[in-house]
């Protein structure tokens, strides 16, 4: 079994914001990041995989079809867009990065092709901060 | 024979922004700016690096104090613009569309009064590790 990352990038604006709190609230619980007019992030995606490489071509996956497959499904509606207001499978979400990997996930595994086991998805935030999701 | 050394320190801020002319019709800032015209706005890390040019102290070795340098960068342009919307929540960018080529400009300007002038100042600010721009040239 061989473990294979794909690595992606998205340019977001979002904030962290619960509309059911009071802005002192908020600003109480997420300090700086619930700014109501939003602040951003260069995002990094790693999309890692597992299999064993196919005798014939010695690969897990073809890599550039899988960053096809995550560009389309994921980049596409994240990139240079507000989190919290532009992107579909996250409305009505708190736009924290837990979520949002969470998010990416149940939006990618749908589209990865018959074989092609999705085993882990790391979401960087910041140089300092970043989540994992192995989809349980 | 000079004797100068550059230092560098490396600040970082996580920014909103969009770019757009209000001169110009909704159709032609999609063409010129593309994604980054979204009206509701994206975001950067951005990183800054911060580069003085001068002679070792003879008394502390230093050029400049780095800390120093830090606490001034931090004063001055973090507190500013980390965790900001770049267009709608500085007086900078009001009437001046955010690219990097403006903020660094911006930031040379508003850091150069806060260091003597026998330092050279120069900046870079990098808007996502790829793309990245520098003022003064030279």
């Amino acid at each position: 079994m061989v473990y294979v990352t794909r690595t992606e990038h998205f340019n977001a604006a979002h904030k962290l914001y619960n509309p059911r709190w009071t802005k002192e609230q908020n600003d109480a619980v997420f300090g700086r990041c619930a700014n109501e007019n939003w602040h951003g992030h260069n995002f990094e995606l790693d999309v890692t995989i597992k299999g064993n490489p196919d005798p014939d071509t010695g690969f897990v996956y073809d890599v550039k079809k899988l960053s096809a497959i995550i560009n389309e499904h994921v980049i596409e509606k994240l990139d240079h867009k507000n989190l919290n207001l532009d992107v579909d499978f996250m409305a009505g979400k708190m736009c924290s990065i837990e979520n949002l990997v969470i998010g990416i996930w149940n939006q990618l595994v749908p589209h990865l092709p018959e074989g092609v086991k999705l085993h882990c998805l790391k979401l960087r935030e910041t140089p300092k901060i970043y989540t994992e999701y192995y989809g349980d | 024979m000079s004797q100068k050394v550059a230092v560098y320190r490396k600040e970082h801020f996580n920014a909103a922004h969009r770019l757009n002319n209000p001169d110009w019709d909704e159709a032609t800032n999609a063409r010129v700016f593309g994604k980054c015209n979204n009206p509701h706005y994206h975001g950067h890390n951005y990183e800054l690096i911060v580069k003085l040019t001068g002679e070792p102290d003879p008394a502390t070795g230093y050029v400049y104090d780095l800390k120093l340098l830090s606490d001034q960068v931090k004063e001055t342009i973090i507190d500013r613009f980390d965790h900001r919307n770049l267009n709608e929540d500085t007086v900078e960018f009001k009437n001046l569309n955010p690219t990097a080529e403006n903020i660094v400009v911006v930031i040379y300007n508003l850091l150069r009064p806060k260091i003597d002038t026998k330092y050279d100042l120069q900046v870079r600010l990098f808007e996502t590790p790829r793309n990245f721009v520098e003022y003064p040239t030279n």
